[in-house]
This record gives structure tokens, sequence and C-alpha cells, in this order.
């Protein structure tokens, strides 16, 4: 149920009614069925399942998580108790909505 | 209905052999395909010898057409291998399975400390495989035995009846003689050995993937079949007796051939993942099919053991070989957990690579 | 590869499992449900990056695991069948039945072929007019509509030699069993990334709050998956019970609105039993009225299967966490990936396999043996 790798679209066609994509994966290309996302264009990046994209890669989310990532821990070197550290991921910015109705 | 008989793939079909500067083009232009009489030892068995084998493999022990080959074999000790190949499909990019059945006994035979030197090759063919792909196969072959400087002697043909076999199947067995002062052999690894492998891994399997029904996609990975001899020739003359195992990690990949030595020679084997060398196409089909490269089979690679402080040398001579540009250290000997492959990840964590029960297969969970 | 290898750097890593030191005060127990994770988590020695504190106990977000017996066995007595050929993802065909596996079935001489995705199943129907082609359609959300769509375009093109034998299970109502389950020691969840970019995470909020548990969706590489640790700590750590998103860069709040169109015209909601756990009412699809046509249980009547477990199988123990692998007698003894009792010895997410292959039997010692004095190698 997971192993869904993420691909560049290279070509959109369609075949036997069905709207498909020549999608790129690190130089391996595959045959995609592209129904279910069907805002991709050529030059996106998408996540494919079996066969099928699932889901656009939002390009602008990811290299902003990206950076994150590189954000964390980098403070912590300079640093020093594990009470100042735990008061700073504390206040990290927190989910305003507590039903988790918006998206972090 | 005639049961399909399994052929190449129509994509990467050779050009059909010129018969007409054949000494006898009939009755063998008459028939496209073979037939059970072609195992028969009659004589359109006798064509096929006369025909394709002969003019492939062109040597004098061969000529001779005995029963058996007479050869000169210098004093000292012979070493001999036996493979059979079965491969589908029988052509795949970067190979075939002609050139597989020469350069697996070649290798089988140089990872064991021997110059090869005499190959048989026996065909099992499937009664309606078209003459033009034997043709094909038996070029690359021939092909294969110059690139690695052997000669295939003596052989055979036999023919089952269409349905019961793949089209072509194929053994080879090898004699090789053994290198004076060179001791190499899964049991010979000691602590401290420095693990070197002559480059990228995972090609070949995932080449015959790319072809695969029902798993193909399209790449440039092509199998990296090749004949080893003359690399670890090269490795040896350096060396020598610093070498204490080599293998070449071709079915089950590259944790297999290292849980085998692991486990012959009563040692533990660590490697570090980051430094394994492995193409981005080949990364990137592994991660598509769920597969892990380091079970994926090679056809071209050999892993070193070696004492330490030969490790640069050979590195150098590796990097200095067609064969051997990406070559890499990629772990060592220990003494610690025995018979046992662990793996640094990148994540700096440890994990325990075992051998696969059969065969790996493409996943999606 | 690109929005793959980037998440994967060990350096930054390293300085997330640090933090994730620094703000854990508190042992915790937080389950992954996808086996994917539970394989990038071990693959990746993840689990051993954490504090002692925090244990990542193993869902049972494995389809291949939690397929029935039953259904397994249907399976094989369709697969030998002359005139079927047999199509399934890779993962089932080492998965026992009560005799036996798929590939021994393909070693009887069966067809049975490995396929990347369930078009290619129906590509072989086309193909092959003259046989059966039955596609084993194994899988959560992440994977129904893939086959939704599969028996789609069989029926807008009129085959009749295509049919899906389905044993689709789904993770929320998983997720209620195990929260609701006496004894549940579970204190947080990581949401399967994939399956929530088909269905979203808008079921979660509930759950979260009727069982005041933190829920976090999750991606699969080891960045995501420390980060989707972390955030469930600090929720933890913080005594709040909230739904986020950690996987935003794939992951929406509603999911993927087409796919889920074509489920509902597809499948209907049925209830499943789950190897080794039992039935969980509603927990699964089925084929609706209008596709029941393809039901490869109906258009096969499979009758005389002896469906037995083996009584020292402990899976369904495992699935639910309530034991480790190494806890179960049988383990390492009478069940090794070998000769597998259950299908979490054999599946190469399942929780007992990954913890047999990847080494979880070593004593801690031993394991940190292996690493100490292990200099990065040189490439030369």
């Amino acid at each position: 149920m997971c192993l869904a790798i993420p691909g560049k679209v290279e070509e959109i066609t369609t075949e036997g009614g069905l709207r498909v994509g020549r999608v790129n994966f690190g130089g391996v290309v595959k045959r995609v069925c592209l129904d279910y996302v069907p805002e991709l264009v050529v030059g996106d990046y998408t996540i494919v399942h079996v066969g099928f994209a699932l889901s656009k890669i939002d390009e602008e989310t990811a290299q902003k998580t990206l950076a994150d990532f590189r954000e964390m821990g980098v403070l912590d070197e300079e640093l020093g108790t594990e009470e100042e550290a735990f008061a700073r991921a504390a206040a990290q910015p927190q989910s305003a909505c507590p039903d988790g109705s918006c998206s972090n | 209905m005639a049961e399909k008989v399994k052929t190449g793939s129509p994509a990467v079909q050779k050009d059909a052999p010129d018969f007409s500067n054949w000494s006898c083009p009939l009755p063998l232009a008459d028939y496209s395909t073979i037939v059970m009489g072609h195992g028969g030892g009659g004589k359109l068995g006798n064509e096929l010898v006369e025909h394709l084998f002969l003019p492939a493999f062109r040597n004098p022990a061969l000529e001779n057409l005995g029963d058996a080959a007479v050869l000169d074999l210098p004093a000292g000790r012979v070493a001999m291998s036996t493979d059979s190949f079965v491969v589908q499909p029988l052509f795949f990019p970067g190979g075939s399975i002609g050139e597989l059945a020469v350069n697996g006994t070649v290798n089988d035979l140089s990872v064991s400390g021997a110059e090869p030197k005499f190959l048989s090759a026996s065909f099992i063919l499937e009664e309606g495989f078209p003459l033009a792909q034997l043709a094909a196969i038996v070029g690359d072959m021939a092909k294969a035995a110059a690139t690695a400087g052997v000669q295939i002697v003596t052989g055979d043909t036999k023919v089952v009846e269409r349905g019961h076999g793949d089209g072509c199947y194929i053994n080879t067995a090898g004699i090789g003689v053994l290198r004076p002062g060179i001791q190499v052999g899964p049991h010979r690894a000691q602590a401290g050995d420095a693990i070197l492998v002559s480059g990228t891994i995972g090609d070949h399997g995932m080449a015959i993937m790319s072809v695969r029904e029902g798993l193909e996609f399209e790449s440039q990975i092509r199998s990296d079949c090749a004949a080893l001899n003359g690399l670890i020739a090269e490795v040896l003359e350096e060396v020598g007796g610093a070498v204490h195992a080599m293998r070449d990690p071709t079915r089950g990949g590259l944790a297999s051939t290292l849980n085998e030595i692991a486990q012959s020679s009563g040692v533990g084997v660590e490697i570090d993942e980051p430094s394994l060398p492995v193409r981005p196409e080949v990364q990137a089909a592994c991660e598509l099919l769920g597969l892990d490269p380091v079970y994926v089979a090679n056809e071209g690679k050999a892993v070193f053991f070696v004492a330490p402080e030969a490790a640069e040398r050979v590195l150098e001579v590796l990097h200095g070989h067609a064969l051997g540009r990406e070559a890499a250290r990629i772990g060592r000997v220990t003494g610690a957990h025995p018979r046992m492959l662990v793996a640094r990840t990148a994540m700096g964590a440890n994990r325990v690579i075992p051998t696969q029960i059969g065969e790996q297969l493409p996943r999606i969970c | 590869m690109k929005y793959l290898t980037e998440f994967r750097n060990g350096e930054i890593a390293q300085r997330m499992a640090r933090e994730i030191h620094q703000i854990t005060t508190r042992p915790w127990k937080i389950m992954e449900v996808c086996g994917g994770q539970t394989h990038s988590i071990i693959k990746n020695g993840i689990d051993q990056m954490l504090p002692a504190g925090i244990e990542m106990i193993h869902g049972p977000g494995c389809p291949v695991c939690v397929t029935p017996l039953e259904l397994i066995d249907k399976a094989l007595a369709i697969a030998a069948q002359p005139g079927v050929i047999f199509c399934s993802f890779g993962d089932m065909l080492r998965v026992p039945g009560t005799e036996g596996d798929l590939f021994q079935v393909k070693g009887a001489g069966g067809d049975v072929r490995v396929v990347y995705s369930p078009l290619d199943a129906v590509d072989l129907a086309l193909k092959n007019p003259d046989k059966q082609v039955v596609f084993f359609g194994v899988g959560f959300e992440t994977t129904a509509p893939a086959n939704a769509m599969s028996v789609h375009v069989a029926k807008r093109r009129g085959l009749k030699n295509f049919s899906m034998l389905v044993s689709h299970v789904l993770v929320p109502p998983a997720i209620e069993a195990i929260l609701s389950a006496p004894g549940n020691l579970v204190q947080g969840f990581l949401l399967a990334g994939h399956v929530c970019s088909v269905m979203g995470y808008w079921e979660y909020p509930p759950l979260a709050q009727k069982y005041k548990i933190p829920m976090v969706v999750t991606g699969f590489e080891p960045l995501d998956l420390l980060d989707g640790i972390r955030r469930t700590v600090m929720q933890l750590e913080a005594g709040r019970h909230e739904v986020e998103n950690a996987y935003e860069r794939i992951v929406t709040r509603e999911g993927n609105l087409p796919a889920q169109k074509l489920l509902g015209e597809v499948f209907e909601v049925t209830d499943r039993a789950w190897r080794g756990i039992g039935v969980i009412p509603l927990s699964g699809w089925r084929l609706n009225a209008e596709y029941r046509d393809f039901d490869a249980e109906e258009r096969f009547h499979i009758s005389g299967i002896h469906t037995q477990e083996s009584p020292l199988c402990r899976s369904g123990d495992v699935l639910r966490g309530a034991i480790k692998p190494a806890e179960c007698p049988a383990f390492g003894k009478q069940c090794t990936p070998r000769h597998p009792l259950g299908a979490t010895m054999v599946s190469s997410e399942g929780a007992c396999a990954a913890y047999f292959n990847y080494g979880r039997f070593l004593s801690a010692e031993e394991l940190a043996g292996a690493g100490s004095g292990m200099t990065g190698a040189s490439r030369g």
C-alpha cells in the first residue's frame, strides 16, 4: 500500500480511453495512468503507485519542507541545556485548530 | 494448437546468417528452425556442426571433431567449472545468453585464481527454435571467447520436443590453469581484510527486469556481462597472495556472495552502504520495483577480499582497467558478528543483510 | 532521484534524531500503521536512532499479512486451474496458504505471473482471449484506485475473460479496532502517507478526539519518518492529541477526489476478516453490484477448501502490537523466512520478517559491536 515513488511527467497521451503519461523516475521511464491527477502537465512531478499517479508533488512545499529539515538541530549545536532545547522545540508553531481541520 | 516456442525479443533480434557461402547450404537452408533431427547425431546434426559451430568457434582441437577434445596443458594444478544458462529473454540490453554462457564460466575460473583456457558448450534446443537466433547466439559466444582469449573445444547439441524447453539452454564447462603461488578461496578471508568491488552493482539483473514481461520499463540500463580474466590477472600480478578471496556476485547479488564468504570463512563482514557503487538508473529501477540493489545479479563484476596493506594498489589497478573504472572499497572483514553481513546505513545505523530466500520479487508495499 | 534522495540525507537525519532525544522526557509507544513504513524504519535503522524510551510498534498495515487465509487458499485453487493466467503483485507469491503458496502452484504448472500494475493484467486478458485472467487485488486504499480503474476498463471494453480476487482493507477501522481493544498500549500514530494521499485525512480528527491520541500523516523516507515521529512526540510531551500533516508535499486534507469518485462507483464497504485479528466490521471493500461480474470469487466457485492456520502462529498478536516478533515462541525456530508459519514472516514488510532479516533478534550489544570502529570506507 505504500511503495509510491516520485517521477517527472515527460509526455501525455491518450491510450485506450485513459490519460497516460511517460513518467521519468531518475532515468527509468514507465507508462503511467494519469487519470486520477487530471491537473498534471508535462514537467510536473507526481507520486506513482503500481502504474497510477496518485498526487501531484507540490514542489514549493517540498522545497520548504527540505529547508525546514535542514534547519533542524542546527542551532542545537551551539546550545545549552535540555530544558532550553525542549522549550525551543515546544515553541515551534503548533496547530491552531485542535480538531486538525487545518493542515498544520 | 502447437505451443509457442520461446524466442528472442524481436526488438533485439540479430540479422539472419548468410547461408549462401556455406559449402553445402542444403538441407540446412531448408530448415529455418530447429527440428528433432538436429539433435539426432545424423546428417542434420553434422550440418549444424560443420556450418555453424565450427566456423564460429574455429580452433584445431575442435576441428578434429573427436568425441573428446585433446588438449595440451602446462604442468601444474587445473581448475574446472561448469554452469548452465537458462536466462529469459535470450537477448537483453547489453548481451545475450551466448555471452553469459562464455563469460560466466570464464569468470568462475578466474575468481578461483585460474587462467581460463578451454570451454565446452552444450546446447539443449527446443524444436521450432529459429536457426537465425541460434546463429546469433553462437556468434556472440565466438566473440566472447575471442575477447576472453579462450577456445571452445568441444560441444554437444540435443533437441527436445516443442513445449519442453525455453528455446535454448546452454551449458558450458571450463578448464583453467592455476597460477602458482595463488591460493584464493571463500574460506580464506581474514579479519582486517579490505573488501573491494570492481564496479557498479545491479546492472545485469535490472537490465533483464527492464525487458521482463509484466515489469518492463524504458531505460539505458545494460547488462554488465564481461569476461573478468584480464582484470583479475592484472590484480594478481600486482599483489599476488595478498588476495585472499574473490567471487563474482551473480545470482543473488553482492549480498549473497558476501554472506557466502562470511559463512565459509567464519568471519564477520561489514560494508558501508553509501560507498556501494550503483548507477543512478539502476537505483531508480530498484526503487520503482521495490528491489534492493545488493540482491540484484551481476555478470561482469568481481568482489575482492585483500590484505589491508594491498587495498590501495588493487584499487589503482582496477581503476586503470576498462572494466574497473568504478571500483570501490566497500567494507572490511571483522572478528565481530561472525558469519553475518552487516551494513552501516546512510543514517549511521546498522542493519543485518541476510541471504535471500529464493529470488527477490518486486513489491508494492 | 529528485524528491526522494534529498529525504535520505544522513546528516540531517542524525540532527533530527538528536532533536527527538532532546524533547523526549518520558517513554512513549508509537505505532506506524503502514508496512512500507515498517520496512523503511527497520531497513534504515530509524528505530535505532530514537531515544530508548520511544518504542515503535509495527501495526497491521501490511495488506499481504492481513489477507485472510481462506482467500489465499482460494487464490491457490484458482491459480492451479488450467486455462487461467493468475496475476499478482510480487508480495503475494510466497505467502503461505494452508498448503503451499503461489510460487509452488507455479512450480506445479500453474500460470502465475508477477505484474507491476493491475492494468498489465487487463492487457494480458486482451492479448489472451482464450484464457481467464485473474488479478489478485490486494491492498489498502493506496492500491484500490488502481484496481478500481482496471476493473472499470475491463467493463468498459466488455472483457469476458478478466476478473479480480478482491481483498481490500481500510485503515481507519483498523486504527479504531486497535485503539478500542482492551489493554491498548499505543499512544500515538503515524498515519500512512500514501493511503492519505488517496483518502485525505479528514476521517481521523474524530478518532484523535475520541481516544485522545495524536496522529501524524507521515511519509516513507528517513527524514519524513523522523519528522512524523518528532511531531508525534512533541504532541505527546505537550499533552495534545491532534491530527497533523507531516507529508504536505503529497497529502491534502480532502485527498484525491477523482480517485474517491471512482472508488465509490466500483467498490462498496463490507465486513472483512483480517488474518490474525478477526473480523473488523465495515473494514474492507468489495466489488459492488454493478461490477460483481468481475469478482473472481463469484466467477470461480471454489469449494472444498479446508482452511487451517498454524496453531503456533501468533501473527495476530504481532499485528496488533501486543507482542514483539522475538517474543513469539516459534520465532526463529519453527518459523523463519524459509519456513514461514504466517504472513508476517513471509511478507518483506511483515514485522516478523523485518525483525528476522534485519537482525533485530540480535542483542543490542551484538549489533552495537557490529558498528564500533567501522570507519566510513573510502572510495579510493
